[in-house]
C-alpha cells in the first residue's frame, strides 16, 4: 500500500473515531458526573444519605463494570437501533460506548469528590447552604482538578474502546486496523493507524494533564507562571 | 444570646456508646464574648458544634436568638428550610478555615451572600465592606493558596460576618496559628465584639485566649460544665480552678515549714492599698512575699501574690481576716510543708 492510498483510507477513519469518542464523552459525563456526585451524595454521612439508593446504585455500576465490553455492546445491540435506528455506523457505537463509560467516569467522579475536604462541607452548611448549593459551588469546584484528570482518562479508555466497536460495524481506525492490519496482512498500513492512535492518546494526555494543573495550580505557588502571562490587564478592567 | 439546656450528645457505633456530652447549660449574654475552655476530648467543639446543629444533640435544646433551633426539622447532613436560614445569621469561624480553594478571595466571602441571594452588586459592596474591615483589601483577588495562616483567619471571620450575624462562633480559630498571629486574630475578634455588637462563643484549649479576649468562661471536662462564669467573679471565687489555671503561681515558693502561706487576689482597685505594709505595721509580723504577678484580664487589672507569715494558720486567723476585710481574696495554701505545721 502506497501512503496515499493509506491516507485516503485513514482520515474518514480517523474522522469516524474522533466523532465516537467526542460524542460519546460528552454523553458520559453528562450522564455519569451526577451519578458520581449521587453516589457520595447517598453514602453513608452524605447530604442525601440512603443506604438502600446507594446500595443498588453502586451494584449496578459494579455489574456493568464487570461485563465485558463487547459482551455489553452485543447485549445493547435492540436497545441501540431502538435509540439511532441502526446498529451499525459510529453513531450507533456511541451508545455501547456511553454505556460502558459511564460506570467507569462516575466511580472516578466518586472518588474525585468524596476528596473533597469535609471542613468545607460544613463551612458552606453552616452558611445555610442547601445540598444543590453544596454541589454545584463546593463538591464540583473543589474537585474539578480531579474530575477532568477523570475526564482524560475516560476519553482514552472510549478510544480503546472504539477501536473494539470498530470491528462489530462500528468503524473508524480501530475497524481499520482490524480489516487491513488482520484480515490482509498489511501489517505496515497496521502500524501506522497504531501510531496515529499512541499520538491521538498522547496530545489528549498531555492537553488534559495541562488543564488539571492550571485548575490545580490556582493560588499554589503559581507566581513566577503568572507574571509571563499579561494578567495586569485583566486585573485593570475587573477592578 | 446563646442558651444551651441540659444538652447530651451520645455517639454509637457499633454497639459502643460514647457520651461527648453530658447534660451542659450554656447561658451566653448579648455581647459578649464566651470563651470554652478544656483538653481535647472534653466535649467542647462537640458542643459548639451543636449549637448550629452540625451535630445533633440527643437531648436537651439550644437557643440562639430567642429561636429554638433543637425544634427546627433537619437531619445532620441536611437541613430544614427554617435550620438553613437560622444558621444565616450564625456566623462559623474554623480551625483550618475551611476557605475554596478554587475561589478567590472575594468569592469566598461571597458565597454566603450568593446563598443569601443577593446580586452581583449588592455581593460585590459586601464582599468589600467586609475584606476592609478584616484589613484584606488589597488581598481580594488573591486565591487562599496565596495566603499566610492568619491572613486565610481573616478571610474566614470576613465570610462568617457576610450574613450580618449576630453570634459568632469560633471553633479553635486560632489554634493553627503561631502567636502573634493568634494574638491579631484576637485583637480583630474583640475590635469586631465591640463594633458590631457581635456575641462570640468560642473554645480553646488555650488558656491564654480566654485570658486576652473573653469577658466569661466555662471549664469542660468529661462531657461536662465543670465552672463558669464571668472571669472576675471567677477569679474572686475561692478555690476556682480556671482562677488557677488562668493565674498560675505554682512556679513560685512554697515557703518554709511551720509557715502559713497565703495567696492574696486583688482586682480593680485593691493594689492602690498598702495592704502589706499595713498587715506588718498593724500586726509586727514579718511578712515573706513568695511571688506576686498581675495581668489584665477581660480589661481589669488582677493581681496575685503568695506571702508568707510566720507561724501555724491558727497563728495567722486575725491578719488573714484583716486581709478579707481589706475585700482582697484570701486562699490559704495547704502545701506539704503547711500540712506538718
Amino acid at each position: 500500500m502506497t501512503w496515499d492510498q493509506m491516507q485516503e483510507l485513514m482520515w474518514p477513519a480517523t474522522w469516524e473515531t474522533l466523532q465516537m469518542v467526542g460524542v460519546s464523552t460528552v454523553c458520559t459525563v453528562v450522564l455519569g458526573l451526577p451519578l458520581g456526585v449521587l453516589l457520595v451524595l447517598t453514602a453513608k454521612g452524605g447530604a442525601l444519605q440512603n443506604q438502600p439508593v446507594n446500595k443498588v446504585l453502586g451494584a449496578v455500576v459494579n455489574l456493568a463494570r464487570s461485563l465485558p465490553f463487547i459482551i455489553l455492546m452485543i447485549a445493547l445491540f435492540s436497545f441501540t437501533r431502538w435509540l439511532v435506528g441502526s446498529s451499525l455506523g459510529w453513531q450507533a457505537a456511541t451508545v455501547p460506548l456511553t454505556v460502558g463509560a459511564i460506570p467507569f467516569f462516575a466511580r472516578l467522579v466518586e472518588t474525585n469528590v468524596r476528596e473533597v475536604d469535609r471542613g468545607l462541607v460544613e463551612a458552606v452548611q453552616a452558611m445555610g447552604g442547601n445540598t444543590w448549593t453544596l454541589v454545584r459551588k463546593t463538591l464540583v469546584p473543589e474537585a474539578l482538578p480531579g474530575i477532568v484528570a477523570s475526564v482524560t482518562t475516560t476519553v482514552i479508555a472510549l478510544i480503546g474502546y472504539s477501536a473494539m466497536a470498530g470491528t462489530v460495524g462500528g468503524g473508524g481506525l480501530g475497524d481499520l486496523a482490524y480489516r487491513y492490519g488482520y484480515l490482509r496482512f498489511e501489517t505496515a498500513f497496521m502500524w501506522v493507524i497504531v501510531a496515529e492512535i499512541a499520538i491521538i492518546v498522547t496530545v489528549i494526555q498531555l492537553a488534559g494533564d495541562y488543564a488539571v494543573r492550571r485548575l490545580a495550580n490556582r493560588g499554589r505557588g503559581g507566581g513566577r507562571t503568572r507574571l509571563l502571562r499579561p494578567r495586569a490587564d485583566t486585573d485593570l478592567v475587573a477592578s | 444570646m446563646i442558651t444551651t439546656t441540659d444538652l447530651t450528645k451520645v455517639y454509637r457505633s457499633r454497639g459502643r456508646e460514647v457520651t461527648a456530652l453530658a447534660g451542659v447549660d450554656l447561658h451566653v449574654r448579648p455581647g459578649e464574648v464566651y470563651g470554652v475552655v478544656g483538653t481535647s476530648g472534653a466535649g467542647k467543639s462537640t458542643l459548639i458544634r451543636c449549637v448550629n446543629m452540625l451535630e445533633r444533640p440527643s437531648s436537651g435544646t439550644v437557643t440562639v436568638d430567642g429561636v429554638d433551633l433543637t425544634a427546627l426539622a433537619g437531619g445532620e447532613n441536611r437541613a430544614g428550610k427554617d435550620l438553613r436560614e437560622a444558621r444565616r445569621r450564625i456566623g462559623m469561624v474554623f480551625q483550618h478555615f475551611n476557605l475554596l480553594s478554587s475561589r478567590t478571595v472575594q468569592q469566598n466571602v461571597e458565597l454566603p451572600l450568593e446563598i443569601i441571594g443577593l446580586d452581583r452588586t449588592q455581593r460585590r459592596r459586601k464582599a468589600a465592606e467586609l475584606l476592609d474591615l478584616v484589613g484584606l483589601t488589597d488581598k481580594a483577588r488573591s486565591y487562599p493558596g496565596q495566603l499566610s495562616g492568619g491572613q486565610k483567619q481573616r478571610v474566614g471571620i470576613a465570610r462568617a460576618l457576610a450574613g450580618d450575624p449576630k453570634v459568632l462562633l469560633s471553633d479553635e480559630a486560632t489554634s493553627a496559628l503561631d502567636p502573634e498571629t493568634t494574638r491579631s486574630i484576637l485583637k480583630l475578634l474583640r475590635d469586631l465584639n465591640e463594633q458590631l455588637g457581635l456575641t462570640v462563643l468560642l473554645i480553646t484549649h488555650e488558656m491564654d485566649v480566654i485570658k486576652s479576649v473573653c469577658d466569661s468562661a466555662a471549664l469542660m471536662r468529661g462531657g461536662r460544665v465543670v465552672e463558669s462564669g464571668a472571669l472576675t467573679d471567677l477569679l474572686a471565687r475561692p478555690g476556682s480552678e480556671l482562677a488557677r489555671e488562668l493565674f498560675p503561681l505554682s512556679e513560685f515558693g512554697t515557703g518554709h515549714p511551720g509557715a502559713t502561706v497565703l495567696e492574696i487576689t486583688f482586682q480593680g482597685d485593691a493594689p492602690a492599698q498598702p495592704f502589706v505594709s499595713q498587715l506588718a505595721r498593724t500586726y509586727q509580723i514579718e511578712i515573706n512575699i513568695l511571688g506576686a504577678a498581675v495581668e489584665t484580664i477581660a480589661g481589669r487589672m488582677v493581681g496575685r501574690m503568695r506571702v508568707e507569715l510566720p507561724g501555724s494558720r491558727h497563728d495567722n486567723v486575725v491578719p488573714i481576716g484583716f486581709l478579707r476585710e481589706q475585700g482582697l481574696q484570701v486562699d490559704v495554701i495547704e502545701t506539704a510543708n503547711g500540712a506538718v505545721a
